[in-house]
């Protein structure tokens, strides 16, 4: 009985209204509202409010150049927080994104070196990447291993691997070749190339959620993996392929990094990226359980989160500080989405 | 003399019931599925507080607001699934809340010391050993070890919710005794079971419940087995649903010896245009056996035909491809998204077909939601609106759309009517009889023999995985249909095996 009536609350509190059902009668801001919806308008609030205390401590942060720093910067976590909404959409959780990413960067310097061809380079890492991703899919539906235990794992595996081929150490330089500059410094129409990586795959997984029946199924899996089954999705070859989409995603992150620093960087600056991305999907909205969660909102959190931490540094707050600020953002965003579901157990769920 | 009477006037599960156990006897309680048994030893336990009535043990009023309350005024109900600690010993599991521990430490040694002493006081140190772990147990010892949990502490009344069903003879037999020991002790014994020779062998009276009320209570010496029958059917609904005779034409579908873990060796066919109804108690394996059509259980051996040829059915998948839908027993649990929209909802099994280049056509999807809308009457304000909001019946006119909208050559609906109003309720037989009238091939199971009456061209009823008689519509009755799903000799019936 009880659980009925918190479903009919929670699906009160954030009733979609249809766009084609809305009529014309509607305000233009009504419409505007919905499309932009409740969870992502208190992040916009958020956002908004973030910016107004840093800005009034340090003007500099509204300069162009901080601006581009902070695209830059969420760029590469950016994109693996998207590729992790449809992961955690599925019901999912992949915890070695971060550790993939660095693999892929060693690996990507270490072929560059063996021939001069960035291109070839990177068609190997994304490779790598995809292998990395079907191993992690292949273990959780095959090996029935829950997702977290499965991406533990392989966390531990892969940073290893990346140690190990690399000997610990940054690999090669790329900063002579004008593919892996132009991805570093490059813009177009006056925005970074990298910001312009995190734009296309953003909205390449927004359509692909938002308007193809591969995306619906991804929500019903997520929302009843059980009437998902009986109507006849195939749930393991979605959960393998979804896994592997996310080694690739994890690649170009692995390259992004490369061309940014110049170098293939086995650890520094790839680890923590699982818990930022994991980070922005949950308070975007993203529910742990699976179902439900949009690609905006992972986005709009994204921003959030790089705000927040171009702020705390530009406001010179201890980098020790940021993370405990992000450890208990993520809590935070997880107990508010406890709550919007209505869940009010005792004890272990 | 303890004395227990209880009255409810809850919503439907239970209507005013009234129960009195005496001490040092055995009540035995009877009634079809769903006719309320469940929920009265729900409410004796505490697990569900009654809406109305009252509740006395030994002659004084009480309110239990949790199991705990129930447990210290003496009350225990063992259920059919046994709660057993896999991996602590049965010694540990007897005593799970009540360790006998001294100033805070517990040993070992004396858990087990004290679960030997009260296994050899039940005669039953032989059937079980003290630190055996949980999860090494038969089926028998898990129920041994539930009832040894319950004799823990002063013990009132204990009630047995099937407890034969996963023993065998012998084991039966053990349990017998033991009951008959209680009776002797004083203990009022509550024994639920659809097994007739069982309740005629051990009890004192027999309280039979029908649709959540109390039809009567007799002592078992001066009843028979086809007088309780009559008593646990005994409705008249004919009047309220009026069957509808279709006409067969082809075969559609052909089952050929289909074998699973749960369902034995089931041979049937069902023609288009004809409604099969499958009976048979809780338990039987007609769930099990719509699951093993549509390739969601393992198959180890039989065949499926659609439309003459056989068709490789190993996943839901295949099924829809094939042409057989399977409307599931819980609409929530097994169909519904219930976040996602009445529209989203429909549309789960045709997106691939509704999509041009894997982009789903968001007008025709629209229209093909609408039109379900329109030809089933969901109530709904609009096809955006999340299944959460609306009613049960809607919700089950929603799955059933998403069922139809691949235009199945087979439809399996598995208890297509349950927490459903009347009212829906007629409109769904419309339309079951509507799709019977254009052909469709449809397999109704349903615990509400009138439902199935309703409904049925044919029934085919199912005891242990197996199917065991075939009855024609018209000449079926609710007595028959009991009386073969629970193993008691037939009335007016022919038996197929």
């Amino acid at each position: 009985m009880s659980s009925q009536v918190h479903i009919k609350r929670d699906t009160e509190g954030r009733q979609e209204t249809p766009s084609s059902y809305a009529g014309v009668s509607r305000s233009w801001l009504r419409t505007a509202l919905n499309a932009i919806g409740v969870q992502n308008l208190s992040l916009l609030f958020a956002l908004a409010l973030l910016v107004i205390v840093i800005g009034s401590q340090n003007p500099n942060f509204f300069l162009v150049s901080n601006l581009r720093t902070i695209g830059t910067a969420i760029s590469i976590v950016g994109i693996l927080a998207v590729m992790q909404t449809i992961i955690m959409l599925l019901g999912g959780l992949d915890i070695s994104v971060g550790s993939a990413a660095g693999l892929t960067s060693v690996v990507s310097a270490m072929v560059f070196m063996t021939n001069q061809n960035a291109g070839v380079s990177i068609l190997v890492a994304l490779g790598v990447g995809v292998a990395a991703g079907l191993f992690n899919g292949l273990v959780i539906v095959y090996g029935r291993v829950n997702a977290v235990i499965a991406t533990l794992a392989t966390y531990a595996g892969f940073r290893g691997l990346a140690n190990l081929i690399s000997n610990g150490r940054a690999q090669g330089y790329t900063g002579t070749d004008p593919i892996y500059v132009f991805i570093a410094r490059g813009s177009l129409f006056g925005v970074p190339v990298l910001i312009w990586i995190l734009v296309c795959v953003a909205i390449f997984v927004h359509c692909l959620l938002r308007y193809t029946d591969i995306g619906r199924n991804i929500y019903a899996i997520g929302g009843n993996a059980t009437a998902a089954r009986l109507a006849g999705i195939n749930l393991n070859r979605y959960i393998v392929v979804c896994y592997a989409l996310m080694g690739l995603v994890a690649a170009i992150a692995g390259i992004m990094l490369t061309a940014r620093t110049g170098s293939g960087q086995p650890t520094s600056g790839s680890q923590g990226l699982e818990l930022q991305a994991i980070t922005a999907a949950a308070l975007g909205g993203v529910a742990m359980q699976g179902g439900k969660g949009t690609i905006a909102g992972t986005v709009i959190a994204v921003v959030v989160l790089g705000v927040l931490q171009n702020g705390l540094t530009i406001l010179n707050v201890n980098s020790f500080w940021q993370d405990i600020a992000q450890g208990l953002l993520l809590v935070a965003a997880v107990i508010v989405q406890q709550r919007r579901r209505g869940v009010r157990a005792v004890g272990l769920p | 003399m303890q004395n227990v009477s209880k009255g409810f006037a809850g919503v439907q599960a239970l209507r005013d019931a009234s129960l009195e156990v005496r001490a040092g006897e055995i009540m035995a309680l009877m009634g079809e599925n769903g006719a309320g048994k469940s929920t009265l030893l729900k409410i004796l336990s505490g697990a569900h507080k009654q809406d109305n009535g009252t509740m006395l043990v030994a002659g004084n009023v009480q309110e239990f607001s949790s199991p705990d309350d129930a447990h210290a005024a003496g009350i225990r109900v063992i259920y059919q699934e046994p709660e057993v600690i896999p991996h602590v010993s049965v010694a540990e599991n007897i005593y799970v809340g009540a360790l006998p521990a001294r100033g805070g430490l517990f040993s070992q040694r004396r858990v087990v010391e004290c679960a030997r002493a009260e296994l050899a006081r039940y005669g039953f140190d032989n059937a079980i050993d003290a630190e055996t772990l949980g999860r090494d147990l038969s089926p028998a010892q898990r129920q041994l070890v539930e009832i040894m949990r319950a004799l823990i502490g002063e013990v009132r009344i204990i009630a047995f919710d099937e407890p034969t069903s996963s023993l065998s003879d012998v084991e039966a037999e053990r349990l017998f005794e033991l009951i008959g020991t209680l009776r002797g002790a004083g203990v009022g014994i509550i024994y639920v079971s659809h097994r007739m020779p069982e309740v005629f062998r051990i009890a004192d009276r027999v309280t039979v419940l029908r649709d959540g009320a109390v039809v009567q209570t007799r002592e078992v010496s001066e009843t028979t087995q086809e007088q309780l029958v009559g008593l646990m059917v005994g409705r008249d609904l004919s009047g309220i649903f009026h069957r509808q005779a279709h006409e067969p034409g082809d075969v559609v579908l052909a089952v050929e010896g289909l074998t699973t873990d749960d369902v034995e060796d089931c041979s049937f066919e069902v023609r288009g245009g004809e409604v099969i109804g499958l009976a048979g108690l809780v338990g039987a394996g007609r769930s099990e056996l719509a699951h093993a059509l549509i390739g969601d259980i393992p198959r180890q051996a039989g065949r499926i035909l659609v439309d003459g040829t056989e068709r490789r059915i190993a996943n839901p998948g295949d099924a829809v491809k094939a042409g057989i839908g399977l409307v599931p027993e819980e609409r929530k649990a097994q169909a519904l998204l219930m976040h996602r929209s009445v529209r989203d909802n429909i549309c789960l099994t045709v997106l691939r077909k509704l999509s041009v280049m894997r982009v789903v056509r968001q007008g025709s999807e629209r229209a093909l939601a609408q039109s379900f809308v329109r030809r089933l009457n969901i109530r709904t304000s609009s096809i955006e609106n999340p299944v959460a909001n609306l009613s049960g019946g809607n919700q089950q006119k929603v799955v059933l759309a998403r069922w139809l909208s691949p235009k199945p050559r087979v439809l399996i609906l598995d208890e297509p009517t349950r927490g459903v109003d009347v009212g829906a309720k007629a409109e769904i037989y419309d339309v079951v009889n509507e799709l019977a009238r254009d052909g469709m091939a449809i397999i109704v199971i349903s615990s509400e023999l009138p439902e199935i009456l309703a409904l049925s061209d044919r029934v085919l009823v199912m005891r242990a995985g197996r199917i065991v008689a075939e009855v024609p519509g018209r000449e079926a009755t609710e007595q028959s249909l009991v009386a073969l799903a629970m193993d008691h000799e037939p009335v007016t019936t022919k038996e197929l095996t």
